[in-house]
């Protein structure tokens, strides 16, 4: 049995998915990117391996995504993320046309055909507005923990308007909300509904075709999944490893490699 | 002469020659300055070199300048003194460019540039018009708007023989006639029909080499690469509009083309990807920018800059030398509306040019700083894409700023573009196989 494996270096953390021939996850390991971005694809990829009593010999193929994917230097190739997060989600919802990819600092919307190929794509300029960047700030402000935000913003039933769109202003703006006494469930669940709102422009731009797929780190936040599926007038699909749908089209095509090696030079038409 | 001795004379030659035109006609430039002469500042889309030649006017084109310091690396140091000087961030950067390099007096990177005696421009730029009325200000010289009229719709263009092509035309010729009568009086000069004659024989010479060498693109593999090679022929297309110069230039360069598609010499060494540019290109980081494609097998094979900054000449429109005050108005009007049409209504002709330059792509790329040649290319893309099935890439950055030209961010697109169109490529292999 061979192994395929794909490492996700994100901005703000890293993922690593070792996948079997069966295309099925395996393993699979999470860990802070940080300052030594070579050392944190080493970890993660070490991680999924320990995790699953894998050789590192075993693992025929690795592909590297992700910002940092060029100091995946253990890696044979890599792919970028947009890539890798269309394959991904079609990989786990085959239904997928359009992708939305949350991550730290970045938001992709990216448009694929039935096989995965991605068809357009779109990403957020030169700013973090819309991105998990923007929740950071959020959680930072009011002093709440990234993972309570979501619970805490869906009490929420009077959600303030966010005005800003800039990452940096919006510390300031939530706090001048507080000072004027509204409650920290309407705050975040206006937050929520702002960066869905600049989510949705992006997704627009490249059109929105059922089924959307909601992958990244943000997906795990309920109050996000909510705000896109009011503001869509859908149900976005997300799953529980939405966090590593990146690195998981990343072993996928780590397995073509393996695969179309295994294909007789005969077989490809050679003479 | 062996093949290889052949090869090194020809191949290359218009490059060569292009950057040595370039040079000689800053040189002039430079001298016009030190001795205080006369020059017009004219525009791309619609320069009326032809008649601004008459009355010896050296033509200054203040785009072209500004482009320059963003080649060379020190348009930062412009833009950063414009505004300091009171210019938005968010305007044109060719303009603020050159409003330094007036408050400069006329220091440039490839020499001084003399003030202009005369500002000419045609209204294919909404900037044009506000740029001019800088220098109006700035040295109390009479500026000439030419009115062109333009495409009222997509796919509505009028010809010779339609009552409302014909009252445009003279519409044009009225303009003209005025310009003819503004330029004798700066000049001191009398107009001679005989020279404009000349000058319009050099001009039809040009268009006609222009046209053919875009043309001549169509070769597989591509002959010279649009966004590269074809700014160099740009530059003496315009520099050296109606002049010998410009003529012998591109008899060569057509020459040139034509051996090379003989002999099966194209730019890259394998050329995998076919692409059509859209928009303005990316001076800041002009080589690497194309890099981010030639290093994934990409080349760029034609531009929609390539016709819009020619003032639409790459229609090949050629002029009636019997009846040359016509016939140059006819030809403003068909070239400026071409021009003009380059920016807004492109989807047409791209996609007619996917079949006929065997293209497997498209690139847009609209710019911070020019609303006029980005707005709108959304939707364009939009439309190409509502009609074909082909891959198109929509990537931001600048033409002038390098502050806002993020060459990671553009990478990482570029990329993807191209993990797209080998997938494309690999399941049309597998399909007909």
């Amino acid at each position: 049995m061979a192994y395929a494996a794909g490492v996700d270096v994100g901005s703000t953390q890293t993922k690593a998915v070792v996948i079997n021939e069966a295309k099925e996850i395996v393993s699979r390991a999470l860990t802070d990117t940080g300052a030594n971005v070579m050392l944190a694809a080493q970890n993660a990829f070490q991680q999924s391996l320990d995790n699953a009593d894998i050789r590192e010999e075993e693992v025929e193929y690795v592909v590297g995504t992700g910002y940092g994917r060029y100091k995946v230097t253990f890696g044979n190739t890599q792919v970028t993320e947009i890539s890798c997060h269309g394959r991904g989600a079609v990989h786990m919802f085959p239904n997928t046309r359009t992708v939305v990819d949350m991550g730290g600092q970045d938001t992709k919307a990216i448009r694929v055909s039935p096989t995965g190929e991605i068809v357009d794509f779109c990403m957020n300029d030169k700013c973090a507005a819309g991105t998990g960047r923007f929740l950071g700030a959020a959680s930072a402000a009011l002093d709440i923990p990234l993972g309570q935000l979501g619970p805490t913003a869906l009490r929420g039933e009077r959600p303030v308007k966010i005005s800003t769109t800039c990452t940096v202003f919006a510390e300031s703006e939530v706090l001048s909300w507080l000072g004027k006494g509204k409650k920290i469930e309407d705050i975040l669940l206006g937050v929520h509904q702002s960066i869905g709102a600049r989510s949705i422009g992006l997704l627009r731009r490249v059109g929105i075709e059922e089924e959307v797929t909601f992958t990244g780190g943000v997906a795990l936040n309920l109050a996000m999944i909510e705000a896109l599926n009011q503001g869509m007038g859908l149900k976005v699909n997300v799953s529980e490893d939405s966090h590593y749908i990146g690195a998981l089209g990343a072993a996928l095509f780590a397995l073509d490699h393996i695969l179309a090696s295994r294909i007789p030079v005969k077989a490809m038409g050679a003479v | 002469m062996t093949e290889k001795q052949i090869d090194d004379t020809i191949v290359g030659r218009g490059n060569k020659d292009g950057a040595a035109l370039f040079r000689q006609w800053f040189d002039e430039l430079n001298e016009v300055a030190a001795q205080g002469g006369q020059s017009a500042y004219v525009f791309v889309m619609g320069s009326m070199a032809e008649i601004l030649r008459v009355f010896d006017l050296p033509v200054v084109f203040p785009e072209i300048n500004s482009l320059q310091t963003a080649v060379r690396r020190v348009a930062h140091e412009y833009l950063d003194q414009a505004e300091d000087y009171g210019y938005s961030p968010d305007i044109c950067g060719y303009v603020k460019a050159d409003v330094a390099m007036q408050l400069r007096n006329g220091k440039h990177s490839m020499g001084r540039i003399p003030k202009p005696t005369i500002g000419v421009y045609t209204n294919a730029c909404n900037t044009y018009i506000k740029w001019a009325e800088i220098w109006e200000r700035m040295y109390e010289i009479p500026i000439f708007t030419f009115d062109v009229p333009g495409t009222r719709a997509a796919g509505t263009q009028t010809w010779p023989g339609d009552l409302d092509f014909e009252n445009d035309c003279r519409y044009v010729a009225a303009q003209i006639k005025e310009l003819i009568e503004l330029c004798e009086e700066i000049t001191d000069i009398k107009f001679d029909i005989d020279k404009l004659r000349e000058i319009m024989g050099h001009a039809n010479v040009m268009s006609r080499g222009w046209k053919q060498v875009l043309e001549l693109n169509k070769s597989r593999p591509s002959l010279f690469n649009a966004l590269t090679d074809g700014t160099i022929y740009l530059g003496v297309a315009n520099g050296f509009r109606g002049t010998k110069e410009g003529a012998d230039y591109f008899d060569e360069l057509v020459e040139e083309m034509e051996y090379k598609a003989a002999q099966g010499i194209g730019t890259l060494t394998n050329e995998e990807y076919r692409l059509l540019f859209v928009g303005v290109p990316c001076y800041p980081i002009f080589r690497r920018f194309n890099e981010l494609f030639t290093t994934q097998n990409g080349t760029f094979i034609n531009s929609t800059y390539l016709w819009f900054a020619s003032g639409g000449t790459n229609t090949g429109f050629e002029y009636d030398l019997d009846n040359p005050l016509d016939s140059l108005a006819e030809g403003i009007l068909i070239n400026v509306r071409d021009a003009m049409d380059s920016m807004f209504f492109q989807d047409k002709i791209l996609i007619e040019m996917l079949d006929t330059y065997h293209a497997d792509g498209v690139v847009y790329h609209p710019i911070k700083s020019c609303r006029t040649t980005s707005t709108g290319m959304a939707d364009n893309r939009r439309a190409l894409m509502a009609d074909r099935d082909v891959p198109s890439l929509f990537i931001e950055s600048d033409m002038m700023d390098r502050r806002v030209v993020s060459e990671a961010q553009l990478k990482n697109r570029i990329e993807a573009f191209f993990e797209g169109l080998a997938t494309r490529k690999h399941q049309a292999a597998i399909e007909g196989f």
